[in-house]
């Protein structure tokens, strides 16, 4: 298997925080690669990281083959990078950031032309070619960045929260896009807090308090979860939640609706039964054993009692 | 090869951006041409009208002439009469004149024993000689009043008989090179190109950098292959376009408005200013590396313009400074930039002759431009 993303060990320190702790990470060429966390689990200092714009302070990391943060500057025409938050020209119109980052990656005389366009087609962007792009709004300046992050065809693109700014529509078209470049041979690491983004990638690792949970494909991490769910439904849904989260069995127990959906600790061989044994009848109308969902995952190994 | 692209299309960038910034825009011609008409019309060395009052004691008619030979110095206006010393001493306080006349009730006496005017009827005993005819009381706290109103101390008299004596001999004669007529616009113009330059220049870049780390641009640029010294070159370019801009603008208004003349040769000017125009760009791009934002880039900038105005020679002599201020004002590029734009513009020196101040200013543009790519790092930590 071949890697795109090697790191051992990797760690990064600000100050007394450790903002990365020993992070050992492998991504395959050309699978679209999640990282998912809450705000602040250390998602963006490791794409930082992985650019070659924050040394670590301990470990190794190697990118597409090459060795950071020394050969830092060979990697930058093989990389694409769409920052967290809007990098481009807000007083430059869409046309006119194409052509400067263009100018920036190398390319040169008639291509110029050419990649413009292929962009601006691509991206749905024509229509807004001589728009300023301060002036477009979250989903075109998304789309905007996107392009520009990819107009030097880059073997391997890295996403900071791309979708944090786009409602759910162009959110989907968004990942159609991705899974067009990735069809085009593009290695792809995107970070997102989404769980239904999550669910789409190949790959995912979970990251807490800048530690890594699990990694491995969406339906692999849901198979070996290490708990059952169980969704009760019946009257008193609250207090039947005080009762059981008081329990070390129980992983969690969140409401939706009129149901309650409760993680259960695989230690638990048989856990209709034990939920049965355990509840007051008066309080269950019905107890139903679901497929895990991604959210599930992250529930139950980021939560106070995953350790 | 490619670095060339990269410093072109740093460039157009940064001249399309500015083009859109109006208001910056019309900075650039308004800041020279306001400044100039400042310095032409608002701002005089030559002391005029200073206003203050007459305590007459005397009451003769020869004190009417004395104060009538003083009003046609036009530099001062009688504008209130007092009738004893302490009124025009209490008048001063509250800054209703700046000075008063004093004549004392003896003026006709001791006029006539003046030593110039005596000599017809005898001479003076020893203590007339050291008699002047009247005093003046003068707000002291304004040094250019007090020099403007002590110049009036050996001002000729007439006794009289409408016959002018001169208050002494000169000892020496002098004669004005350059400046015949001593016009403060004409030493001001070439001053004016390098304070406007040095203020313009340092502003413009020492914003560059910070501004898009403040934007946010910075971690974009720094994931591409940009070098940090094409990025540096190509933020310079279009403000030395700018600053030639500039120079134009005050050159053409000072030799056609204000008469100004120009010896030297124009290519020389031209020349010396695109010298100094890079150096304070540069030394701006050093701030723009440090600031950590647009208000600790503008501080900084005028930490550095400061000295640049009041060292530079452009205020005061060079030659009349302390040694450490002549130590400060070497290591600006404003006092290199002031010696050659006065030598060229009035003197008509050529720049091969002042060429030490050029190859400073050219160090200090490569010094200076290794120092900003060398801390800018392509970097977040």
């Amino acid at each position: 298997m071949e890697w795109v993303i090697e790191a051992h060990n990797l760690s990064r320190l600000f100050g007394e925080l450790r903002a990365v702790d020993k992070l050992d990470l492998q991504v395959e060429r050309g699978i679209i690669f999640g990282f998912l966390g809450p705000n602040g689990c250390g998602k963006s200092t490791t794409i930082r990281m992985f650019t070659g714009l924050l040394t670590p302070s301990e470990g190794e990391v190697t990118v597409l083959g090459l060795e950071l943060p020394g050969q830092a500057e060979a990697l930058r025409t093989r990389i694409g990078y769409m920052t967290q938050k809007f990098s481009l020209f807000d007083d430059l119109t869409v046309s006119e950031n194409f052509k400067f980052i263009a100018q920036i990656y190398g390319i040169r005389g008639k291509r110029v032309r050419a990649k413009i366009d292929e962009q601006l087609n691509t991206y749905g962007l024509s229509q807004l070619a001589g728009q300023m792009a301060g002036t477009m709004s979250g989903g075109e300046k998304q789309r905007l960045a996107l392009a520009a992050a990819t107009i030097h065809e880059p073997e391997l693109l890295f996403l900071d929260e791309p979708t944090s700014a786009v409602d759910p529509e162009n959110r989907r078209e968004f990942w159609e896009k991705l899974f067009d470049l990735s069809y085009q041979g593009t290695s792809i690491l995107v970070s997102t807090h989404y769980m239904d983004e999550a669910e789409r990638c190949h790959q995912l690792a979970i990251l807490q308090e800048g530690k890594k949970r699990v990694d491995g494909a969406p339906e692999e991490l849901m198979r070996k979860m290490g708990a059952n769910v169980v969704e009760v439904s019946g009257p008193d849904l609250r207090q039947v939640k005080q009762q059981l989260i008081k329990r070390p069995e129980i992983l969690s127990a969140a409401q939706l609706g009129a149901r309650l959906r409760v993680l259960i600790s695989d230690r638990i061989e048989k856990p209709t039964a034990w939920l049965e044994q355990h509840l007051p009848p008066e309080n269950l109308d019905e107890l139903q054993v679901v497929r895990p969902s991604l959210e599930d995952v992250f529930v139950s190994c980021t939560g106070a009692r995953a350790q | 090869m490619s670095g060339l692209s990269r410093v072109g299309a740093i460039t157009f960038r940064e001249l399309r951006q500015l083009r859109r910034d109006r208001l910056t825009f019309g900075m650039v011609v308004m800041i020279p041409l306001i400044q100039l008409l400042l310095f032409r019309f608002a701002i005089n060395t030559n002391i005029r009208h200073v206003p203050v009052g007459l305590v007459n004691l005397s009451n003769s008619a020869f004190s009417q002439i004395l104060v009538e030979s003083i009003r046609a110095t036009q530099v001062v206006d009688f504008q209130y009469h007092f009738l004893s010393i302490q009124e025009a001493e209490n008048a001063i306080t509250r800054g209703d004149v700046r000075a008063a006349l004093v004549l004392p009730h003896d003026l006709s006496r001791r006029m006539s024993r003046h030593p110039l005017i005596a000599r017809e009827v005898g001479l003076p005993t020893k203590d007339e000689l050291h008699r002047a005819l009247g005093q003046w009381l003068v707000d002291g706290s304004d040094t250019m009043i007090a020099s403007a109103i002590s110049r009036l101390t050996n001002m000729p008299l007439e006794d009289g008989r409408g016959i002018l004596t001169q208050a002494a001999m000169n000892t020496f004669e002098v004669v004005y090179y350059f400046n015949p007529e001593q016009r403060s616009v004409v030493n001001i113009l070439p001053g004016l190109i390098a304070v406007i330059l040095t203020m313009t220049m340092i502003l413009f870049t020492s914003a560059a950098i910070v501004r898009e780390k403040e934007r946010g641009n910075m971690e974009l640029l720094i994931t591409t292959p940009l070098r940090s010294i094409e990025l540096m070159i190509g933020k310079i370019i279009p403000y030395v376009v700018i600053g030639l801009i500039q120079l134009t603008i005050v050159l053409s208004l000072g030799y056609l408005v204000f008469n100004v003349p120009i010896r030297g040769a124009i290519s020389d000017i031209f020349l010396a200013s695109l010298l100094f125009i890079c150096a304070s760009l540069t030394l701006g791009l050093i701030i723009s590396t440090i600031a950590r934002s647009q208000l600790q880039s503008m501080q900084m900038t005028f930490f550095i313009l400061l000295p640049s105005i009041l060292l530079s020679g452009f205020m005061f002599p060079y030659e009349g400074m302390p040694v450490l201020a002549q130590w400060i004002a070497e290591a600006l590029p404003a006092t290199h930039f002031m010696r050659m734009i006065r030598a060229i513009v009035l003197r008509g020196d050529e720049l091969f002759d002042i060429g030490g101040d050029a190859l400073w200013l050219v160090g200090f543009t490569i010094v200076g431009l290794l120092i900003a790519s060398v801390r800018f790092k392509k970097r977040l930590d």
